[in-house]
C-alpha cells in the first residue's frame, strides 16, 4: 500500500509541474475561468475512469463504457421526449439500469466462456452502438426538445465568478456528484471485503479462488458497476451539454484508460487507487486543455493521448521490473 | 478419542486406466513432524488432495480424529484443520503480508468490512508465536522466497490448522533458510500442530522428521520412525532398486588405444594445463569447486572455447576441434549443466528433439526421412527407458529425468564416441538419476563410449566412474583411482581446495 502511496505521489509531483510549466508558457491556464472549466470536464471522464479503475484492478479491461454510456443517454432521453415526461430522479435510474444490464451482459460472457475482456468488451461495444442507432435512429436529440428537467439539473453551479475578460463563469455542481462517487468507490475498494476481493483476484484469480473468493460474484461486481457509472456518466453528460447524440462518447476509451494508467493502475491487474486515477483524469483533461489553449489542433491531441498511454504503461513495466529485481 | 489426527483407510483413486493410488492407507498424529518420501508419479501428490478434499477417492475411508468423514471436501477439510502449502504459495503479491494473512479468516467469517486494525493485529501475532520478523506492511512481492513461505505457514495457523502439508517446502531455499524453516516446524510441533512434509531430499528429511512414509507406483512401500530408516534404506524403498554401490570397473585391456589424448590444453586465465587422456568404456569423473574450470574445460573440448593445445589426438588422428559443428563431426557429444535452457525445445516433441542433431543425415532428397526418424527415434526411446505415452510427447511435459535421457538420447544418435556429462542428474530425483547412471555405464561399458563426468555429488562421481580427477585453479591437483577412490577421500581433497 505505501509503494501505492507513493506512486500516487510521483503522479501528483508531476501534475504539479506540468500545471507550473503550462502556466508560464499560457498565464490563462490559472484563470478562474479556465480553473471552473477544467474542473467541469473532469466530471464526465472521471466518472468513467473510476469504473474502468474497478475493471483493471481486477485484471480486465472495459473499451464497451462509451458505448453503454451513449446507448444509456439515448435510450432515456429519446424516452422522455416520446412519454413527455420532464424528472431527473428516474431517467438517471433508468440510465443506471440500462447500464448494469450491459455490463452484466460483459461479465457473463466473460464468466461464462472465460473469454478475454477486451474482445469481449469490444464486441459488446459494437453490437450496442449498432443496435442503438439501428433501432431507435440517428438523429441528434437538440436542446429545443431536450428534457427541461435535465437541463436545469445539469446547469446548477456552487460558486460563481467574474473572469478577467468581464464574463460570468460559474463551477458546476456535477463536482460534486463526481467527488462522492469517488468517495464510495474509495470507501468499497479500501475498506470492504467486495473490493479486496477485486484487488485479490486482481492480483492472481487461481489464490483468490482457493482463498474462498466467490469469483463470479467478482466479475458480475466489477463490469456492472463499470456499466452503471457509464451509465450514469452518459445521462449526465447530456444534461451538462444540452444534447443528446446517440454517437457520443466515440474514441472516449483511449483518453480514459490513458488517465487510469497514468493515474498508476496496472495493466496487469491487482494495483490501482481512487486517488491515483483522479489525478490521472486530471493531468490527461488538463493537458488536452492546454493543447486547445496553446491552438494546437485536436488531431494531434490524438497523438499526444497515445503518447501518455504508452509513457504511463512503460513507466509502470519499468517499476514492476525493478521491484522484481 | 483416537490418536489419529487424520486416518486414511485403503484409498483408491484412478485417472483414466491409471491407478494413482492403490489401497494405501496412512495416518498422521498429532504434533508429529512427518515425512511422506516418493518419486515422481509415485502418488504423493495424488493423496495430498485426497487429504486436503481436492480429490475424492474412488474407495476408502478417512476418518478425522477418529470419525469417519465421507465426502471430504477443501471447505471440510479447511473446518477440520487440514491446510496445504503448495509450492506456488497461493499468496497475493500485490497486497501486503497484514491482508494476505487476514484475507481467508474473513472471508471465512463472511465479513463485509475491511477491518485494517485488525489484521494488522492478527498478522502481528501470529508473526510473534512463530517468533519471525517481518514487515506486514511489505507487498508479499516484495519478500524473498523464504519469507512468502512464512507467510504461507502463518496463514495456515490463522485457519486454525492442525495439520499443515507442506509439498516440497525445501526446493527453492537455501540452506539457513531451510534451517530457519526447521526452526519454525520444531515450534509448531510444540504447539501441537502437525506438519507432513512432501519431499525427495532425503538428508533434510532425515534431519527433521519423526516419521516416514513411503510410496512407489501408488502404493505405501515402506513406513516407521525415521530412526528405522537410513539414506540407502529410504532410496531403496522409493525405487524399488538395489542400487549399486560397487564403483565402475571398466572394461578395458592395457593395450586399448585411448580415443581421446589432449596434453597441456590451456583457456587463457581459466585453463591452465590439463592433461587427459580418454579410453574406450572409461567413465572419467572430474569435480572441482565452482570457478575451478572444470566446465570450461569441457566446453573447450567440445569447441567452444578459445583454447589451445600441445596434443589433442582424437581416435589417433591429431585433430583440434574449433567449433561445435566440427566437434560433433569427431564424435563428441556435450551435455550441459543447464539442459532445459540450453539444449532442450520444450515445447515440441521427443522426436524431434532426438533427431534435430542428425537431421541432415535423415534426408532423403528434400524431404525427410519419416520412417529412419521414427525408427531411430524409438530404438533411443526404448533405449533410454523414457516414461512417456508416446515419442510425440511434448518434451516441456516430461520430468527432469526423462528430459535429461532425451538429450543423451539426441547425443546418442549422433554416433559420438566421446560423452561430456555436465552435472548430468541435476534436479533429477533419485530413481531417475539410478537409471541414468545405468544407462551410462552400460553404454560405456557394452558400446566402448568414453565418458567425462563433471560432477558436484562426490557419491555420483565414485559410483560411476572408473578414474577421477579432482580440479582447481584449472589445473588437475589431486588423481584418484580404485581402491583410493572413496567418497571421504575426494570430499578431503576439496576440502583442503576452499
Amino acid at each position: 500500500m505505501r509503494r501505492l502511496q507513493s506512486t500516487e505521489a510521483v503522479i501528483a509531483v508531476v501534475l504539479i509541474l506540468a500545471m507550473v510549466l503550462i502556466g508560464l508558457v499560457n498565464p490563462a491556464f490559472w484563470g478562474v475561468g479556465n480553473l471552473f472549466s477544467l474542473a467541469k470536464s473532469n466530471v464526465i471522464i472521471g466518472i468513467m475512469a473510476l469504473g474502468v479503475l474497478l475493471v483493471m484492478i481486477s485484471g480486465g479491461i472495459d473499451v464497451s463504457f462509451p458505448a453503454i454510456a451513449a446507448a444509456a443517454l439515448y435510450i432515456t432521453v429519446r424516452t422522455m421526449v416520446t412519454l413527455d415526461y420532464d424528472g431527473v430522479l428516474l431517467p438517471f435510474m433508468a440510465a443506471c439500469v440500462i447500464g448494469v444490464g450491459l455490463g452484466a451482459f460483459n461479465a457473463f460472457i466473460i464468466d461464462r466462456f472465460k473469454m478475454i475482456p477486451l474482445i469481449v468488451t469490444l464486441g459488446t461495444a459494437s453490437i450496442v452502438r449498432g443496435l442503438v442507432l439501428g433501432l431507435l435512429g440517428t438523429s441528434i436529440v437538440n436542446i429545443n426538445k431536450m428534457p427541461h428537467g435535465l437541463i436545469a439539473f445539469g446547469s446548477q453551479d456552487i460558486a460563481a465568478a467574474t473572469a478577467s475578460n468581464g464574463a460570468n463563469v460559474g463551477l458546476t455542481a456535477m463536482v460534486l456528484v463526481y467527488g462522492a462517487i469517488a468517495l464510495v468507490i474509495h470507501f468499497v475498494l479500501r475498506h470492504t471485503m467486495t473490493g479486496r476481493s477485486v484487488y485479490a483476484y486482481g492480483g492472481d484469480p487461481e489464490a483468490a479462488r482457493r482463498a474462498g473468493v466467490n469469483t463470479r460474484r467478482t466479475i458480475y461486481f466489477v463490469y456492472c458497476t463499470a456499466g452503471l457509472l457509464a451509465g450514469f456518466a452518459g445521462l449526465l453528460h447530456s444534461s451538462m451539454i444540452w444534447q443528446a447524440n446517440p454517437r457520443d462518447f466515440v474514441g472516449l476509451e483511449l483518453d480514459v484508460i490513458a488517465a487510469v494508467v497514468l493515474g498508476g493502475a496496472s495493466i496487469f491487474g491487482g494495483r490501482g487507487s481512487v486517488l491515483g486515477t483522479m489525478i490521472g483524469v486530471f493531468t490527461l483533461v488538463m493537458v488536452k486543455n492546454s493543447l486547445i489553449l496553446m491552438k494546437v489542433d485536436t488531431t494531434w491531441q490524438r497523438v499526444v493521448v497515445g503518447a501518455i498511454i504508452i509513457l504511463a504503461t512503460a513507466i509502470t513495466a519499468w517499476r514492476d521490473r525493478k521491484k522484481l529485481a | 478419542m483416537s490418536e489419529n489426527l487424520i486416518e486414511l483407510k485403503n484409498i483408491s483413486k484412478r485417472f483414466g486406466g491409471v491407478r494413482a493410488l492403490d489401497s494405501v492407507s496412512m495416518n498422521i498424529r498429532p504434533g508429529e513432524i512427518h515425512c511422506l518420501a516418493g518419486e515422481n508419479g509415485s502418488g504423493k501428490s495424488t493423496i495430498i488432495k485426497v487429504m486436503s478434499g481436492v480429490y475424492t477417492p474412488e474407495e476408502g475411508q478417512i476418518l478425522i480424529s477418529g470419525e469417519p468423514v465421507s465426502k471430504l471436501d477443501p471447505i471440510k477439510a479447511v473446518q477440520n484443520g487440514i491446510q496445504v502449502i503448495w509450492q506456488d504459495f497461493s499468496l497475493f503479491g500485490n497486497l501486503t503480508v497484514a491482508e494476505n494473512l487476514a484475507l481467508n479468516t474473513y472471508i471465512l467469517e463472511g465479513r463485509g468490512r475491511m477491518d485494517w486494525a485488525r489484521a494488522r493485529k492478527m498478522a502481528r501475532e501470529v508473526l510473534a508465536r512463530l517468533d519471525v520478523e517481518l514487515d506486514i506492511d511489505a507487498d508479499v512481492e516484495t519478500l524473498p522466497t523464504s519469507g512468502k513461505q512464512i507467510v504461507a505457514i502463518a496463514r495456515a495457523i490463522l485457519a486454525e490448522a492442525r495439520l499443515i502439508i507442506m509439498d516440497e517446502p525445501t526446493t527453492a531455499l537455501t540452506r539457513h533458510e531451510v534451517d530457519a524453516l526447521f526452526a519454525i516446524v520444531r515450534d509448531l510441533q510444540a504447539q501441537g500442530i502437525a506438519v507432513l512434509f512432501v519431499s525427495h531430499k532425503m538428508r533434510e528429511m532425515l534431519e527433521i522428521s519423526d516419521r516416514l512414509t513411503v510410496f512407489r507406483n501408488g502404493k505405501k512401500v515402506a513406513e516407521g520412525q525415521m530412526s528405522e530408516f537410513d539414506e540407502p534404506a529410504i532410496t531403496r524403498a522409493m525405487t524399488g532398486l538395489e542400487l549399486e554401490e560397487q564403483p565402475y570397473v571398466a572394461n578395458i585391456s592395457a593395450d586399448t588405444a585411448p580415443v581421446l589424448e589432449v596434453k597441456n590444453l590451456c583457456v587463457p586465465g581459466i585453463v591452465e594445463g590439463v592433461d587427459l587422456e580418454l579410453r574406450p568404456g572409461e567413465i572419467v569423473g572430474i569435480s572441482g569447486l565452482i570457478g575451478s574450470g572444470r566446465t570450461e574445460l569441457a566446453r573447450a573440448l567440445f569447441g567452444m572455447e578459445n583454447a589451445r593445445a600441445d596434443t589433442f589426438r582424437i581416435g589417433g588422428r591429431d585433430i583440434f576441434p574449433r567449433s561445435v559443428q566440427e566437434a560433433i563431426g569427431l564424435g563428441i557429444a556435450y551435455v550441459p549443466e543447464d539442459r532445459l535452457s540450453e539444449g532442450l525445445f520444450l515445447t515440441q516433441s521427443i522426436e524431434r528433439n532426438m533427431v534435430v542433431s542428425i537431421m541432415d543425415r535423415l534426408r532423403k532428397g528434400l524431404f525427410l526421412d519419416r520412417k529412419a526418424m521414427r525408427s531411430k527415434t524409438e530404438d533411443m526411446f526404448a533405449t533410454m527407458q523414457i516414461a512417456a505415452p508416446s515419442a510425440d510427447t511434448a518434451v516441456g511435459n516430461l520430468s527432469g529425468g526423462n528430459a535429461q535421457r532425451v538429450m543423451l538420447g539426441r547425443w546418442l544418435l549422433t554416433g559420438a564416441k566421446i560423452l561430456i556429462l555436465n552435472g548430468p542428474t541435476v534436479g533429477v530425483d533419485v530413481g531417475s538419476k539410478a537409471k541414468i547412471h545405468k544407462i551410462i555405464r552400460d553404454l560405456a561399458h557394452k558400446e566402448g563410449l568414453a565418458v567425462v563426468m563433471i560432477s558436484d555429488d562426490v557419491p555420483e562421481l565414485t559410483g560411476n566412474c572408473n578414474r577421477i580427477h579432482v580440479m582447481h585453479g584449472g589445473r588437475f591437483v589431486a588423481h584418484f583411482e580404485g581402491q583410493a577412490m572413496s567418497e571421504d577421500q575426494i570430499n578431503d581433497s576439496l576440502k583442503a581446495l576452499k
